[in-house]
C-alpha cells in the first residue's frame, strides 16, 4: 500500500486530496498542517509520495522541498507540488529545488491522478 | 470532487473552513484599515490576506463555487501586487478589498446567486487600480547573501527582504535551536518577542541531526535596532545572531552591520556549501537547550465540530436528565420503603450521578459557547460600510466582545444587530456638517457593550447621534394607521418608542443594499423574541439612542419553574422568574379593565394563564392561590397560578411544525414520568398581555 504524507495548512484541502487519493486506490494518507507538523514525521516515517503546498506560513514550501531533498529519509522520494497560477516564478524554483512534478489549484481527481503518476515517473527516471 | 463520506467530509470542511477565512479576512481588513488611518502599511497583515484569498481561491475552484473563484482569483491578483510592491496601499485600494471580501460571504452561502456580484465591474475597477511600478535595481546583489538561500525564499519573501534593504534595515540571520515538539510554541515565543521592532522574513529549517529531537532554525529578520538591542530581546544567549553584509566593505551603511560575532563567523556556511548551516557542528548541538518548558501545542489543540453534532449531544444528555429524574423518584420509594442503608446507599450514588450528571451539561454548554467577538467582527464591517455609504464618520467602540453566548444565538443575532447598526447610522447620526453645527465632534461614535447578567447577556447598542422624537413617531403610526389618533395619545413616551418595533411602521428608505430585502424593526423584535430574548429602546433628543438587547446565554438546557394551571402542568424558564408568592386575594385591583396587584409599593399588572390559553375549568372552582412574577427585559408580569411544583432542568423541545405558531409557548418537554409540559414563552406572553391585543391565545387543542 502506497503511504503519503499530505503537508498542507488548509484542512480543507488536505480533506479534498485525502477523498481524492483514497477513491483512486487503496492509499495510506498521513497529514501534516503546517511546515513544522512536517519537521516532525518526515525523520520518524517513510513515505513513497509527498504532496507539498508552497504557499504556507512560517516555513513554506520551497524552504521544506530544500530540506525533504537534503534529508536522508527522503531525498528521493516522489515528491508533487500543489500551488496556483499566480506563483509561476515560485512553481519553477520548486522545480529546481528537486520537487518531481506540480498541480495547480484547483484541480480534478483526474487531473491528481496523473500528475502522481507523472511524478512517479519523474522521480523512477531521476534514480 | 470524490464522492461518499469522505467527499461530504470535505465538503463540510469546506463550508467551515472558508466561512473562517472570510471572518478572518474581514478582521484583516480592519485592522488596515485602522493602520492606514494612522500611516503604517502591515505588510504581513496584506500576505495574512493574500494566503486567505489565495486559500480561498484555490479551495472554491476544487469544490464547485466556481463564482466565489473568479471573484477571489480578482481579489488574489490585486493582492499579489500589493504585498509585491507593484501597487501602493490607499483608501481606494482598501474599499475594493472590503467589497470583495463583502461579496465573498454573499457567493458561499448563495453559490448560484448570478447577481450576488457583479465581476466584470469589480473586476475593471481592481485593474484600474493596478499600475504597475517600473523595475528597480536588484539591491539583493549588493549584500553578501547566500544564494542556495536567496533560492528557497518565496516571491513575496525575497520582496520584503528587498524593500527591508532598500529602507535602509539591518538585516539579521538568526539561528536557533528548537526542540521539534514544541517548535510551534517556541517560535510563537520569538515571534513575540521581536514583534515590536522586527519583521521576521522567513523561516529556515537546517539539515543537521535528522532524525534528532530537536532541529536548528534559520531566520532572517529586518529591524531598526542594533544588534545589542536585538540580542537582548530575543533572551537566548546561545542563539547566534550576525548582519547580511553589505559586498563592499568600505561602504560605511549600515553602521550596526559591521560586526559580525565570531559564533556567527564560525557557522556561517559559504555559498559553496549546499544551503544553510549544513554542517552537523557539535558545538552547536552542545550548546542547544531546547525549549523544554513549554508543552502546549497550540496549533493542534482545536477541533472544528459540527453543532449538530452538539445538538444531538445536548438531546443525549437531556434524555439523561430525564431518566436521572426518574431514577430519582425510585431512590425515595425505595428510601422509604427498603432497609436504611439500601435506601441511603441509592441515595448516595445517585447523588454522584446527579453531580457528574452536571458537569457533563456544563461541558457541552460551554462547548456551545463563542465569545461575540466574531459577531462584533460582523458589525464593524458593516459599520464601516454604511458609513462609507452615507458619508459619514463613525468610531465603533466595543466593550465585552469576549462576552460568550451559545453559537445558535449569535448566529440567529448577526442580521437583527445589523438592522440595528445601519438604522444607527441612517436615521440616527446626523450628517456631518450638521454634526458640526449642534456643537457635536464630527465623528459620531456608536458603543457596543455586552455583558452578562446572570443567565442572561446584554447587549447594548448606544449612537450619539439625534435621537427619537416621540411626536413624529406618533405622527408617523397615525400617518400609516397603525394606531387611531385616541390610542396614539393614551401612549407614554415609552411605549412610544417602542411604535418602531411594530410592523409596518420602518420607513421605506430601510429597503437597503445591506440586507436587500427592505425588513425593519419589527423583524429585529421578531427574531430576538423567538430567541426567548427581549429588545428595548431609549432615547433622548439631540443625545442619541440605545438599544438593549436582552438575551438567554443559551436555548438548549434550563431550569424551569413546573406549576399548574387547571390541573395541567406547565413550566417557565427559571432565568425569568423574578419571585414566586402566594397571592394577597384582598390585594387585587382593577385598573383600566386590567387586573393589578400592588406589591411593595409597586403596581404589578397580572395575567390568569387560564383566560389566556381558554383553558376549560376541569375542576371547578380553582383558586389561583399563587402569583409568579416575571421579568423580560425592562417588562413585568405577574402570572397568576393554582399550585407550586418545584423546579428541575428541562430541555426544551419544538412542538412540531403544526404547532410552532402556537404564541406564548416556545415548545414542550418530558419529565421522564411520560408527562408532557408546555414551556411557556415569557417574552412573548408579556408582549401579548402589555399591549392587551384583543384575540387571545387558543390553546384548546395543544394538550
Amino acid at each position: 500500500m502506497q503511504r503519503v504524507l499530505i503537508i498542507d495548512d488548509s484542512s480543507a484541502t488536505r480533506a479534498y486530496i485525502r477523498a481524492a487519493l483514497e477513491s483512486m486506490s487503496e492509499m495510506q494518507v498521513s497529514e501534516a498542517a503546517s511546515g513544522f507538523d512536517a519537521l516532525r514525521v518526515l525523520p520518524r516515517e517513510r513515505f513513497d509520495l509527498l504532496i507539498v503546498d508552497i504557499n504556507m506560513p512560517n516555513i513554506n514550501g520551497l524552504e521544506l522541498i530544500s530540506f525533504i531533498r537534503r534529508s536522508e529519509t527522503h531525498r528521493e522520494t516522489p515528491l508533487l507540488i500543489i500551488s496556483t497560477e499566480a506563483s509561476e516564478r515560485d512553481r519553477s524554483r520548486a522545480m529546481t529545488l528537486g520537487a518531481n512534478g506540480y498541480l495547480a489549484k484547483p484541480f480534478t481527481v483526474e487531473a491528481l491522478a496523473a500528475a502522481i503518476s507523472g511524478v512517479s515517473k519523474a522521480s523512477g527516471e531521476g534514480a | 470532487m470524490a464522492q461518499g463520506k469522505d467527499g461530504d467530509r470535505a465538503r463540510e470542511e469546506f463550508l467551515a473552513e472558508s466561512q473562517e477565512l472570510i471572518e478572518t479576512l474581514s478582521r484583516d481588513l480592519l485592522l488596515l484599515d485602522s493602520a492606514l488611518k494612522l500611516g503604517h502599511r502591515n505588510p504581513e497583515t496584506v500576505n495574512d490576506l493574500f494566503r486567505g484569498v489565495h486559500t480561498l481561491k484555490g479551495l472554491s475552484g476544487m469544490f464547485g463555487f466556481d463564482a466565489l473563484g473568479r471573484m477571489s482569483h480578482v481579489l488574489e491578483d490585486l493582492l499579489e501586487n500589493l504585498r509585491l510592491g507593484r501597487i501602493e496601499m490607499s483608501q481606494q485600494v482598501l474599499d475594493v478589498l472590503f467589497e470583495g471580501v463583502e461579496s465573498f460571504q454573499r457567493l458561499l452561502s448563495e453559490p448560484g446567486d448570478a447577481a450576488a456580484c457583479d465581476l466584470e465591474s469589480f473586476t475593471e475597477r481592481v485593474h484600474s487600480l493596478a499600475r504597475a511600478k517600473s523595475a528597480t535595481h536588484n539591491v539583493l546583489s549588493d549584500y553578501e547573501l547566500d544564494p542556495n538561500m536567496l533560492g528557497v525564499l518565496t516571491e513575496y519573501e525575497e520582496h520584503r527582504l528587498r524593500t527591508n534593504l532598500e529602507q535602509g534595515l539591518t538585516v539579521f540571520r538568526l539561528r536557533v535551536r528548537l526542540a521539534l515538539d514544541v517548535i510551534d510554541t517556541a517560535l510563537d515565543q520569538l515571534k513575540e518577542r521581536v514583534k515590536n521592532f522586527a519583521e521576521i522574513i522567513t523561516y529556515l529549517p537546517s539539515m543537521d541531526g535528522g532524525g534528532g529531537d530537536s532541529i536548528e532554525i534559520e531566520m532572517l529578520l529586518a529591524t531598526k535596532k542594533p544588534e545589542s538591542e536585538l540580542r537582548a530581546a530575543l533572551n537566548r544567549p546561545e542563539a547566534s545572531l550576525s548582519a547580511v553584509l553589505r559586498r563592499r566593505l568600505a561602504d560605511p551603511q549600515p553602521s550596526a552591520a559591521t560586526k559580525q560575532s565570531p559564533v556567527a563567523q564560525a557557522a556561517a556556511p559559504t555559498a559553496a556549501t549546499p544551503s544553510l548551516p549544513v554542517r552537523s557542528d557539535q558545538s552547536l548541538v552542545k550548546r542547544a537547550t531546547p525549549d523544554v518548558e513549554v508543552s502546549l501545542r497550540s496549533l493542534t489543540s482545536v477541533v472544528r465540530v459540527d453543532i449538530r453534532k452538539l445538538d444531538h449531544l445536548m438531546n443525549v444528555v437531556g434524555e439523561l436528565g430525564t431518566v436521572r429524574a426518574a431514577l430519582a423518584r425510585l431512590v425515595e420509594r425505595l428510601r422509604a420503603g427498603a432497609p436504611h442503608a439500601l435506601g441511603s446507599e441509592a441515595h448516595r450514588i445517585h447523588r454522584a450521578f446527579q453531580r457528574h450528571l452536571a458537569e457533563v451539561q456544563d461541558g457541552v454548554l460551554d462547548i456551545r459557547m463563542v465569545p461575540l467577538s466574531q459577531l462584533f467582527d460582523k458589525v464593524a464591517v458593516i459599520l464601516r460600510q454604511v458609513a462609507r455609504e452615507q458619508r459619514k464618520e463613525v468610531r465603533l467602540v466595543i466593550t465585552g466582545a469576549e462576552t460568550e453566548v451559545d453559537k445558535l444565538i449569535a448566529e440567529e443575532l448577526a442580521d437583527p444587530m445589523m438592522h440595528i447598526v445601519r438604522n444607527a447610522v441612517d436615521h440616527g447620526i446626523e450628517p456631518t456638517d450638521l454634526r458640526g453645527q449642534v456643537g457635536k465632534s464630527v465623528a459620531a461614535t456608536l458603543t457596543v457593550n455586552a455583558y452578562q447578567k446572570g443567565n442572561h447577556v446584554v447587549i447594548e447598542l448606544s449612537d450619539d447621534g439625534r435621537g427619537i422624537d416621540p411626536h413624529v413617531i406618533r405622527e408617523a403610526a397615525v400617518r400609516k394607521g397603525l394606531l387611531t389618533e385616541q390610542a396614539a395619545g393614551d401612549l407614554s413616551r415609552e411605549e412610544l418608542l417602542n411604535v418602531i418595533f411594530m410592523p409596518g411602521f420602518s420607513t421605506a428608505r430601510a429597503v437597503t443594499d445591506i440586507s436587500g430585502r427592505g425588513v425593519g424593526m419589527d423583524v429585529v423584535k421578531t427574531n430576538i423574541t423567538r430567541l426567548g430574548g427581549a429588545v428595548d429602546i431609549e432615547s433622548e433628543i439631540s443625545v442619541g439612542t440605545k438599544v438593549t438587547i436582552t438575551l438567554p446565554i443559551t436555548l438548549a438546557i434550563i431550569s424551569a419553574l413546573l406549576f399548574e394551571v387547571r390541573g395541567r402542568l406547565f413550566a417557565i424558564p427559571l432565568a425569568v422568574v423574578q419571585e414566586a408568592l402566594r397571592l394577597p386575594g384582598t390585594a387585587l385591583r382593577n385598573v383600566d379593565g386590567r387586573e393589578v396587584v400592588t406589591l411593595r409599593g409597586t403596581t404589578l399588572p397580572l395575567c390568569r394563564l387560564a383566560q389566556l390559553f381558554r383553558l376549560q375549568d376541569t375542576r371547578q372552582a380553582a383558586h389561583e392561590n399563587f402569583v409568579i412574577v416575571i421579568t423580560v427585559g425592562n417588562r413585568r408580569l405577574g402570572l397568576c397560578v393554582e399550585r407550586l411544583c418545584g423546579q428541575q432542568d428541562i430541555v426544551i423541545k419544538g412542538l412540531g411544525r403544526s404547532l410552532t405558531q402556537v404564541q406564548g409557548i416556545s415548545g414542550a418537554t418530558d419529565l421522564g414520568d411520560q408527562q408532557l409540559v408546555l414551556v411557556l414563552d415569557a417574552a412573548s406572553i408579556i408582549e401579548e398581555v402589555l399591549l392587551a391585543r384583543a384575540n387571545p391565545l387558543v390553546l384548546g387543542a395543544a394538550s
